[in-house]
């Protein structure tokens, strides 16, 4: 098993107390293993792969462990996680354009990147330039500016960047919102070639887009509020979701063919809840159609079929 | 009702406005009432510039659009302002629609000064709940409350909401739902739907395939400013003709099917074709079936079209 999380729970701190983003997650993310992770905006997604890498200033580790490699990541100690960080995880952020300096030519800033950590730049040039080529850019690219580069071409040069020394996870966090549908797919099948080359070990895949972790990822889990609520392989959660929450949010999708006079798709009523005082008990209580009293307690999130985990007192 | 006949547009670039960069390039449809149009392309594609001269905030360089016969670049004044009473549009950043300093309501106070001055409060009042009303919301969860209080959807409807206290004829809708969640975008779909049901023609530009089939009578795929394939939405999707489509339709990531599936049922030869074999050869768009339009098949691509060589070159200059 290559990541390992227990119990994690990540506060924001705010002026009216703290905001709980990522609240008990459990899961693991086997060796070779494709994870998307889909979700609402504000279900906490994000800050699940932002915590795995760099806690930022508002937010609060509050407890929960992450062994990576069957070793713990001090991910509380922004000055430990060093060891850690781009060697062992990585991260691919979801505007490649600001992750690049504007003023420096893309070679000197892999450059910058690689002795900052003591690693010389010759060393790895060769592989840089082939792995350049796999993902379709040629090595002019490390001597021009970020500017000159179209929002695809940056994604790709980001991705390799990000995992030019083999980290054993890999975190991609909605690489590929703000790309056309073309570069889009070629950008998701850019990350399933770094798994198949041995680039990575494991990856956990951030999206919105449920269909797309669907065209590449090997499991998928489903957050709500901050919580989990389902996660299977991605053939049974797409086909046979459980989680109410899940079979909602596949079943609202359009999908190229449906019709609006044909078959009419309805969305989910309400809102989800806010995560500064969270109710008790089921937090997708109040939109739910199946909800009944056992929902005020809350419900674990259980295994309830091979490798399928879901929280919810209708599905266990 | 809505015409663009042969439409361009270009923008100056450089310093001096010394060179012209082609967005949109000679493109044509109609519009008729209770008809949805998607203008379906990717980003650079033009579908954006074309709206922006329907609602009149760009100029058009080349080519006319008229709106019920009268061409909208001659309105001015009065004219304009009675053409934004029936033609209005929405846009694809709700949050920046909205001054944050001010209630969000205040879209239908404006309104109500610019095109009402006269109206009694009761009066209003009531045409504003309506309004609320017919795009599913309540009037007393939405109405003085701040732009941050509200959720995306909620504001995009509010918006929608604010054109509909116009009788508006037309709406133009620039990628409105693409910057909301999953559970409430179909929410806002359905509401096209409805609107098109009272009579109204909604001009629905999007980059997502899924979205524009779901909602449209009539699809435009744009390239580069050129219109690709044009016609029925049933048409357009169901035999998609031109290479560009077709690698849109395989690209768009969908549940239930795997991009190999696709892409296996989409790669068939793709013929001859249609503009230069067709007699008329030289015209943009050749007609493949009933109510649906090919281009060029080589349009875009830096290559000559093979076809062309076949037609006598005299004749089949574009």
């Amino acid at each position: 098993m290559t990541l390992r999380v227990t119990g994690l729970k990540v506060y924001y701190r705010t002026l009216r107390g703290d905001v709980r983003a990522l609240d008990d997650v459990t899961f693991g993310v086997e060796d070779g293993e494709i994870m998307g992770v889909a979700g609402e905006s504000g279900c906490g997604k994000s800050t699940l792969g932002k915590s795995l890498i760099r806690l930022d200033g508002r937010m609060r580790y509050v407890e929960g462990r992450v062994d990576l490699d069957y070793k713990e990541l001090p991910i509380w100690d922004d000055a430990d996680m060093n060891d850690f960080r781009y060697k062992e995880v990585s991260l691919i952020p979801q505007y490649a354009m600001s992750a690049l300096n504007p003023t420096r030519k893309i070679g000197l800033m892999v450059r910058d990147l690689l002795e900052s950590r003591g690693i010389p730049f010759d060393t790895v040039s060769a592989e840089l330039e082939r792995r350049l080529g796999l993902v379709g850019l040629d090595r002019e690219v490390l001597g021009r500016y970020p500017i000159e580069l179209s929002g695809g071409m940056k994604q790709r040069a980001v991705m390799v960047l990000a995992t030019l020394l083999n980290p054993s996870l890999l975190i991609a966090d909605e690489i590929t919102s703000a790309l056309d549908v073309s570069t889009q797919r070629a950008v998701a099948e850019a990350l399933v070639g770094f798994r198949d080359n041995g680039f990575v070990d494991s990856l956990i895949v951030i999206t919105h887009d449920i269909s797309l972790v669907y065209q590449i990822a090997d499991t998928i889990m489903v957050m709500y509020a901050g919580k989990l609520a389902e996660k299977a392989p991605t053939d049974v959660l797409v086909n046979s979701p459980r989680h109410p929450y899940t079979q909602l949010l596949i079943s609202s999708l359009p999908e190229v063919g449906v019709r609006y006079e044909g078959k009419r798709l309805s969305g989910i009523p309400g809102s989800p809840p806010a995560l500064l005082n969270p109710p008790s008990g089921c937090r997708f209580r109040d939109r739910c159609p199946v909800a009944f009293d056992k929902c005020g307690e809350e419900p674990p999130f259980v295994e309830i079929g091979p490798d399928h985990f879901a929280a919810c007192w209708r599905a266990s | 009702m809505l015409r663009l006949d042969g439409i361009s547009k270009s923008f100056r670039i450089g310093v001096l406005g010394s060179r012209y960069v082609p967005a949109v390039r000679d493109v044509s449809f109609e519009l008729r009432p209770g008809e949805v149009v998607s203008l379906i392309g990717e980003s650079g594609s033009g579908k954006t510039t074309i709206g922006r001269m329907v609602l009149r905030l760009l100029p058009v360089s080349r080519g006319t659009i008229t709106f019920d016969g009268k061409d909208i670049a001659a309105f001015h004044g009065r004219g304009l302002k009675d053409y934004y009473r029936t033609v209005q549009g929405v846009f694809q950043d709700p949050f920046s629609s909205y001054n944050p300093v001010f209630k969000a309501d205040r879209v239908f106070a404006m309104i109500r000064t610019g095109y009402f001055p006269r109206i009694r409060d009761a009066v209003w009042r009531e045409k504003v709940e309506d309004a609320l009303i017919a795009v599913r919301l309540r009037p007393e969860t939405v109405l003085d409350k701040y732009p941050h209080q509200l959720s995306g959807g909620q504001l995009q409807r509010l918006l929608i909401a604010r054109a509909l206290l116009l009788d508006i004829k037309l709406l133009v809708a620039d990628e409105i739902i693409s910057m909301l969640d999953a559970s409430t975008r179909i929410d806002v779909l359905n509401l096209l739907g409805d609107l098109k049901e009272r009579g109204l023609a909604i001009l629905f530009i999007t980059h997502d395939l899924a979205l524009g089939n779901y909602v449209s009578d009539q699809t435009v795929i744009l390239r580069r400013g050129n219109v690709v394939e044009a016609g029925a939405t049933g048409a357009v999707f169901g035999n998609p003709t031109h290479p560009y489509t077709r690698r849109l339709l395989s690209s768009v990531p969908q549940l239930h099917r795997k991009w190999e599936q696709v892409e296996s049922e989409l790669s068939g030869v793709a013929g001859r074709c249609p503009v230069h074999t067709a007699n008329d050869a030289g015209a943009a768009l050749a007609e493949v079936s009933d109510d649906h339009r090919v281009a060029c098949l080589a349009l875009g691509e830096d290559r000559p079209c093979p076809d062309s060589a076949a037609v006598s070159a005299g004749t089949a200059g574009r």
